[in-house]
């Protein structure tokens, strides 16, 4: 375990190196297992050569705070038979390729309920995730009210605990979410679910604000972020960029991941021209 | 009143507050604003005064003689939320929702439903305070309950079909607590049952708790006593139980009678298709609240199965789900065709057409009423009629056994 830097310290320095090169992080998001393992693995490959971070979704049931296209990816991998077992495998997989943190997005219940070989619940999950190499557990639907346990787990484990804040959280709201976030706090750029939308919401420039003044973590925004210009945008004062239902939509269509995956990456620079500059 | 939840919105280990951060903020202002409200005697007032003329209570407990004979065993009393407006117990719930929408200004109000009854009686109510109203209803139901879609469009709402997964209630729900999450600043939410996060499960009880206050005050008019042996009600998400049981669970044992939830069974508790949540005995979190859920291994939620769109659902309310561990209350299962058989017989013995989730109570009164004693008293809470199920039920039978 002490060879491996702990989850927090790899997501601080893959931060500090995009900050170092005059970048915000780029963040690219994908449903595991969608649209089956093989896919999805070759997908998260490619994104990697892009990504100063990458999110991983475990797909759920019920993903209330996924707008259509997560949905369908979700049921689309679970009923190509997704287990959380198989996505622990990806983890590994790309963990013996990668030095590039890898966040796993998670509902709460798949936590709750999990079974693992050598234990079940939180504490079994945090330590299982962590060791098939994730760096951070992003969390959509457990305020850290609620997340105490896990919390407590999360930190023996080395495991970075990310929770979201939104526009209408309050002051006192945006303290006591980024007092639980190690790594860093995610952002969401509009009141609504994930999903590609015209244009990024004006609200979103205001809460970076308002949670940088309360905090010293990185802010990472996500939610209808899905063109370069919106990246570009969003970088101009956001310490990272997520991108997820436009990749998604990607991988579903066949397009040109590769190309779309560093077009925003590059927009995600703050030197100049952005997208033109490539990389 | 009620000695749970706690501040937290816990019932023991159950409930709670699981839900995306944007909506903490509003969670957080609607328990505000509903405490503010239950202790402000014009807004008690308003909803009584509601409840009475426009909902038409207290409703009637009924002495349902002829199967008290037939079954030969306890006096069987029968609270008629079915002659309620609009058909059912889910009214009580939505006036109290709807006029507190209106107190916190907010000009729209949205719903889930399964069978159609909660999204009428908030369209119902949408109407009556005259707020904009969305219901959000799965595919599958809108087919099994094509009359309540047609009402609520009478009533000026807008009905959504739900395509997503199982097009059912769950589905319905996911996707109001999307739009919820989208509309948040301006939009109410009416959560039909005692699921959700905290405050919906206390606050919906609280408002269902006329029902099993009611009962106490008739039966000491008619038997001289406050708490019949048993009290038995069907469990989907559980509201109407709750309304029923909550002023008795927490009386001193000793005074405090059976009180029995009857779960939909569907097609058998080892058939996997069925909607029995707390007798499948597995915890998780769902819609906001930590509670006896059906999913598997992974926290993958299984499909519900049953006859009825209204106990179709995963999850059972966090308050049940501590009454089932408290041993504060029983909970069994019936399946479908038991609950089919007491759909029929209740319209032939008594002249009622009970909803079919309603049946299933029916059915475990069948067998429990024969066990007990001739001065003991079964109050069955007869949450809904059975209208919007008869043409479902025709399909299910057969039209040609219906009409022979």
């Amino acid at each position: 375990m002490s060879a491996s830097p702990s989850g927090e310290a790899r997501i601080a320095r893959a931060f500090a190196n995009a900050e170092g090169a005059g970048r915000a992080a780029f963040v690219p998001y994908l449903t595991a297992g969608f649209p089956d393992a093989r896919t999805s693995l070759a997908a998260a490959r490619t994104l990697l050569r892009h990504a100063d971070l990458l999110e991983l979704g475990l797909p759920f049931s019920d993903p209330l705070g996924d707008g259509p296209t997560i949905q369908r990816a979700s049921e689309v991998a679970l009923a190509a038979g997704t287990r959380t077992r198989d996505v622990f495998d990806t983890l590994r997989t790309l963990r013996a390729e990668t030095d590039v943190p890898l966040v796993v997005m998670t509902y709460y219940n798949p936590i709750y309920c999990y079974r693992g070989p050598a234990g079940e619940g939180e504490g079994a999950f945090v330590r299982d995730v962590r060791a098939a190499g994730a760096d951070g557990l992003i969390l959509p639907d457990l305020p850290p009210d609620e997340g105490a346990t896990l919390i407590a787990e999360a930190r023996s484990a080395g495991l970075a605990t990310v929770f979201l804040v939104a526009p209408t959280s309050t002051e006192a709201r945006l303290r006591l979410v980024s007092e639980a976030c190690r790594g860093f706090v995610y952002a969401v750029s509009v009141t609504g679910v994930t999903g590609a939308r015209e244009g990024v919401g004006g609200e979103i420039a205001d809460l970076v604000r308002r949670t940088k003044a309360v905090s010293d973590l990185p802010v990472a925004v996500g939610f209808g972020v899905a063109t370069p210009a919106d990246a570009a945008s969003v970088a101009a004062f956001a310490d990272a960029v997520v991108v997820g239902s436009k990749l998604v939509q990607t991988v579903a269509d066949g397009g040109d991941l590769d190309a779309i995956a560093a077009a925003l990456a590059a927009a995600c620079s703050r030197a100049g021209a952005g997208p033109a500059q490539g990389g | 009143m009620f000695p749970y939840p706690d501040t937290r919105g816990r019932f023991g280990p159950y409930g709670g507050r699981y839900v995306p951060e944007t909506l903490v903020p509003a969670l957080d202002a609607l328990t505000d604003a509903y405490d503010e409200a239950r202790a402000d005697a014009s807004f008690v007032r308003e909803f009584e005064d509601d409840l009475r003329e426009f909902v038409g209570r207290p409703s009637r407990l009924t002495f349902a003689a002829n199967l008290t004979e037939r079954l030969g065993g306890a006096r069987i009393y029968l609270k008629r939320e079915d002659l309620n407006h609009t058909g059912a117990h889910k009214i009580n719930n939505t006036i109290g929702q709807a006029l507190l929408a209106r107190r916190m200004g907010k000009g729209r109000v949205i719903a889930e439903t399964g069978a159609g009854q909660h999204g009428v009686a908030t369209a119902t109510a949408a109407a009556r305070y005259g707020l904009s109203c969305v219901v959000y209803m799965g595919e599958e139901d809108i087919r099994r309950q094509a009359l309540n879609v047609f009402r609520m469009r009478l009533l000026g709402a807008e009905v959504r079909t739900v395509t997503s997964g199982t097009r059912t209630l769950k589905d319905a729900t996911n996707e109001a607590i999307r739009d919820w999450v989208t509309n948040v600043r301006d939009t109410f939410y009416i959560i039909g049952s005692v699921v959700g996060p905290h405050p919906y499960p206390m606050m919906v009880r609280d408002f269902q708790s006329v029902v099993g206050r009611e009962v106490m005050q008739q039966l000491a008019e008619r038997e001289g006593r406050e708490a019949p042996d048993a009290v038995v009600a069907c469990v989907g998400g559980g509201s109407n139980a709750i309304g029923v049981f909550a002023p008795f669970a927490y009386l001193p044992e000793g005074r405090r009678p059976r009180l029995i939830g009857v779960e939909a069974a569907g097609h058998g508790m080892t058939s996997g298709a069925h909607a029995a949540s707390i007798t499948a005995a597995k915890r998780g979190v769902l819609h906001g609240a930590l509670m006896y859920l059906l999913s598997d291994d992974d926290g993958q939620i299984s499909p519900a199965h049953s006859v009825s769109a209204g106990l179709d659902y995963p999850g059972v309310g966090p308050e049940h789900s501590f009454y089932a561990d408290e041993g504060l209350a029983e909970y069994v299962g019936v399946d479908d065709d038991a609950a089919l058989a007491a759909f029929r017989l209740l319209a032939e013995v008594e002249g009622i057409i009970p909803a079919l989730e309603t049946a299933h109570a029916i059915a475990y009164v069948l067998e429990l009423a024969p066990t007990m004693a001739r001065d003991e008293i079964v109050v069955l809470n007869l949450s809904g009629r059975g209208d919007k199920d008869v043409s479902e039920v025709m399909r299910v039978l057969g039209v040609a056994e219906a009409s022979s």
